[in-house]
């Protein structure tokens, strides 16, 4: 039966090529505008680090005074120095870290003239376990590293393979960062969580860094912070260097793992026992004031898809109305001429579905044509989207998921345009078409 | 009721839809318009500076340790290396430059010690001697800064030192004293007044290095005279042409005078300018793109369905013509009948086009839709129409009187 009615379709979008391929053309102009931006709002509210995004939490505190804050209700995003470290000290062993963003000066094994500045990240032992970092060779160093203030490196793959040919001779070696030599202890493979949750404020879609090192030996060297560093109070009199353990001045990230609802609860009544340990202390001022968010959370407070590309994709949608629309028009009207023919079938006891099936199997030839178009246009779209300067646009590409649901799109779009006309056509009784001839 | 009227109601489903579909597209065409004009509104800010004349580049020095004399001996070197180039009249070291975020600073400014009474989200131009005229900026009122304004003052340093004079910007003046003379007045750098400056000048029309999307504080700034700017950059004037010589041999130059600099960029400030507008004008044609898409949508919708009602028609066309109807009767006929469907849909248009833009401006920001966007959209769908209606409009008109008593 199916094959008749694909042959019936195939002869019936024959006969008349340019309402076919109006309608042919409608569906894949609205499937390909509207996956190309769903495809870009799908990879940049990704999710960065799948099973554990509901699981990574990222505490704040209100260390500022009244005058400070201000009208301010959100504590800010980043932890001073002594913060991080009380929380890191009485938090969650192994399951937590420190970190901020950093930039060394790296001499090539060439020479001076070939300095460079790499994008570092400065962070404490627990950063690869908790965020399932994986190595190629070698390993993380150990508390006790942190502690000495060891000069140790963990190097990203890129540039491991850069400075040494081959990444797997990078362990042992040694390299110059700044004033200092360190020693790299391991490589991490590539690893690029998009969007780059854990520290925002380089740019959600940001690189991940090819350098990672002790925090205490970052700030032990006076190695410059390249994150932002937000200041208040007196902060004039602060010099550079004192910014960083500065009690005035936050510039720390810190990410826990907290697995179940019960530890949410304690390390969010830690963090207010916390503060109010601290206003006893007189080192903070207003009422315990903290957010516990999860990765996901974090990535919708600071609204990490921006306004205008899902303002587009609310633009690819309509767009893809007034395809629809119009392909229910189109339809009406080629189904509308054929009542006499269908008539015909009706008359001979085809029966009202025989007849309404028909027609939806002509509608899903056009769709997966449309499909089809819609997907090459898409594919365009989004090579042209990569065109673009924005940090994000090298990630926009099609994964399987959205290749297969497009074409669903297409075909579904198609179906629910023709099912109004469809029910129209099928509904004439078969002597009243007849007769009218 | 008018026959036109009468008659669309023999084929109501598709003229319903075909207003529908005029009218959706009225209303993203009319809320695309908005967000065009709001972009291209953006776009034309000027720098007040030469920009075709001006060329950035941001250094950064390998070897964070150096005492400040030192630094500056260095860059005293590397600015002379850099007034060597062929092309170059002028150089200085600047903190930044206008719609170039890198180095941008915000302050504060206190109009009176002891008061709360203060302007912030001022952006602050630092710079070398003589670095007013190399940017090509016109002080005018008051006076430019002398070499001896310029002092060892670090606004950020733990002992600062006493800050130079100042020059602000005309619409930072016309802000902050209103209807006075603003040249001598005094300015707080910090609550209690203990760094204090006065106003010797007044800047014209200078952008900031970052927008703030509002073009009354876009120019807040202040000029403010330094010996060196620490972790700034060098600007350059050249003479009208040479820019692309200046960039290309710049890099050399500069390793030859200092081989513990990294050159992180070079940039002409036109580029500078074109690139921070990237992203609006991407936006601009996406929109272009749509709207056109849109619009040749609909007009193909209407010419597949008005084809097809010609061709229902025929024998009434024929029974009309043979009735005394004109050619022109015909055509008026059919492209009446169009204007009346975009009449529907313009009207049913407009009301989705400015209830999808109040839902817009909840969400997003967006600003209202005025009646110009909306004008311009109807218009567009008219056109478009009446463009689509005219084949098969001339079609019907050629159907022969004798149409009516063929067999259809």
């Amino acid at each position: 039966m199916l094959s008749y009615y694909l042959r019936l379709a195939v002869g019936s979008l024959r006969r008349n090529k340019t309402v076919t391929a109006l309608m042919i053309a409608a569906i894949g102009l609205g499937i390909g505008a509207c996956m190309t931006m769903l495809t870009v709002l799908h990879v940049m509210s990704a999710d960065p680090i799948p099973g554990s995004s509901a699981m990574l939490f990222h505490p704040q505190v209100e260390p500022r005074d009244a005058e400070s804050a201000g009208k301010d209700a959100e504590p800010p995003d980043q932890l001073a120095w002594s913060d991080a470290m009380n929380l890191l000290r009485e938090g969650r062993p192994g399951q937590q870290a420190a970190m901020s963003a950093g930039r060394v000066v790296l001499h090539a094994p060439g020479g001076e003239r070939s300095a460079s500045f790499v994008d570092t990240r400065f962070t404490t032992p627990g950063f690869f376990s908790l965020f399932d970092v994986p190595f190629l060779d070698g390993h993380g160093w150990s508390d006790d590293d942190e502690e000495k203030r060891a000069r140790v490196v963990v190097l990203g793959q890129h540039l491991a393979e850069r400075l040494f040919g081959n990444a797997k001779e990078a362990v042992g070696r040694s390299v110059r960062l700044g004033d200092a030599d360190f020693r790299v202890i391991g490589v991490i493979r590539r690893w690029q969580p998009v969007p780059l949750f854990y520290d925002i404020g380089r740019g959600a879609y940001a690189q991940t860094e090819d350098i990672f090192m002790p925090l205490h030996t970052a700030v032990d060297l006076h190695i410059r912070n390249a994150g932002s560093v937000i200041c208040w109070g007196d902060n004039a009199t602060l010099d550079r260097d004192s910014m960083a353990t500065s009690n005035e001045c936050v510039w720390l990230q810190l990410w826990v793992r907290l697995d179940t609802p019960a530890q949410v609860e304690a390390y969010r009544h830690f963090l207010v026992n916390y503060s109010r340990e601290q206003k006893a202390l007189g080192r903070f001022t207003l009422a315990p004031n903290v957010r516990l968010r999860n990765v996901t959370e974090w990535l919708e407070y600071n609204r990490v898809v921006p306004g205008g590309v899902q303002l587009q994709a609310l633009l690819a949608v309509g767009f893809l109305l007034v395809c629809m629309v119009n392909t229910v028009a189109l339809m009406l009207v080629k189904f509308t001429r054929r009542s006499a023919e269908l008539s015909v079938r009706r008359a001979m006891g085809a029966r009202k579905l025989d007849v309404f099936m028909q027609l939806l199997v002509e509608a899903a030839i056009v769709g997966v044509s449309g499909g089809a178009i819609g997907l090459a246009l898409a594919h365009a779209g989004l090579w042209i989207v990569r065109q673009q300067p924005s940090d994000y646009a090298s990630f926009a590409r099609m994964d399987v998921p959205m290749l297969l649901s497009s074409v669903a799109l297409a075909v579904a779009a198609s179906l629910a345009a023709a099912v109004f006309p469809a029910w129209r056509t099928c509904r004439l009784p078969p002597a009243l078409a007849i007769k009218i001839q | 009721m008018h026959p036109i009227i009468k008659a669309l109601k023999h084929h109501k489903t598709a003229a319903v839809l075909l207003t529908l579909e005029i009218a959706l597209t009225l209303a993203i065409v009319a809320n695309a318009l908005l967000v065009i004009g709001d972009r291209l509104g953006s776009m034309t800010v000027t720098t007040g500076l030469p920009d075709a004349e001006l060329v950035w580049v941001k250094v950064s020095g390998t070897d964070p340790g150096i005492s400040a004399t030192e630094w500056e001996a260095r860059t005293r070197a590397d600015l002379a290396a850099l007034r060597g180039i062929p092309g170059v009249e002028s150089v200085a070291n600047v903190n930044s430059v206008p719609l170039s975020p890198t180095g941008y600073t915000q302050l504060c400014l206190y109009l009176k010690p002891g008061s709360t009474d203060r302007l912030c989200n001022v952006a602050l131009y630092a710079g070398s001697p003589g670095y007013v005229a190399t940017l090509g900026l016109h002080v005018v009122r008051g006076r430019n800064f002398t070499d001896g304004d310029h002092g060892r003052f670090d606004l950020f340093a733990v002992d600062p030192g006493a800050p130079p004079p100042v020059i602000v910007s005309r619409s930072m003046a016309a802000r902050l004293w209103p209807g006075e003379d603003p040249l001598g007045k005094p300015v707080y750098f910090d609550k209690d007044g203990i760094r204090a400056s006065r106003v010797v000048g007044v800047s014209g029309h200078l952008l900031n290095p970052v927008l703030a999307g509002d073009p009354a504080k876009d120019d807040l700034n202040l000029l403010m005279p330094v010996l060196d700017v620490h972790d700034g950059r060098f600007v350059l004037r050249v003479r009208p042409g040479t820019v692309d010589r200046v960039v290309a041999t710049l890099p050399r130059v500069l390793a030859a005078s200092d081989d513990r600099l990294v050159i992180n960029k070079v940039q002409p400030l036109a580029e500078t300018v074109h690139d921070y507008f990237r992203d609006d004008r991407a936006l601009v044609w996406l929109l272009l793109g749509v709207i056109a898409s849109l619009l040749a949508l609909t007009g193909f919708g209407i010419f597949g369905l008005t084809g097809f009602w010609v061709q229902e028609r025929v024998r009434v066309i024929g029974i009309r013509r043979a009735l005394g109807a004109t050619r022109t009767d015909i055509r008026t006929y059919f492209q009446l009948e169009n204007l009346a469907i975009v009449t529907g849909g313009a009207a049913l248009g407009a009301i989705m086009a400015w209830s999808l833009n109040l839902w817009l401006m909840l969400r997003y920001e967006l600003p209202r839709l005025p009646l110009l966007p909306v004008a311009g959209g109807v218009l567009l769908v008219y056109a478009i129409g009446q463009l689509a209606v005219l084949q098969p409009s001339l079609r019907a008109c050629r159907v022969s009187p004798l149409a009516a008593v063929r067999q259809a």
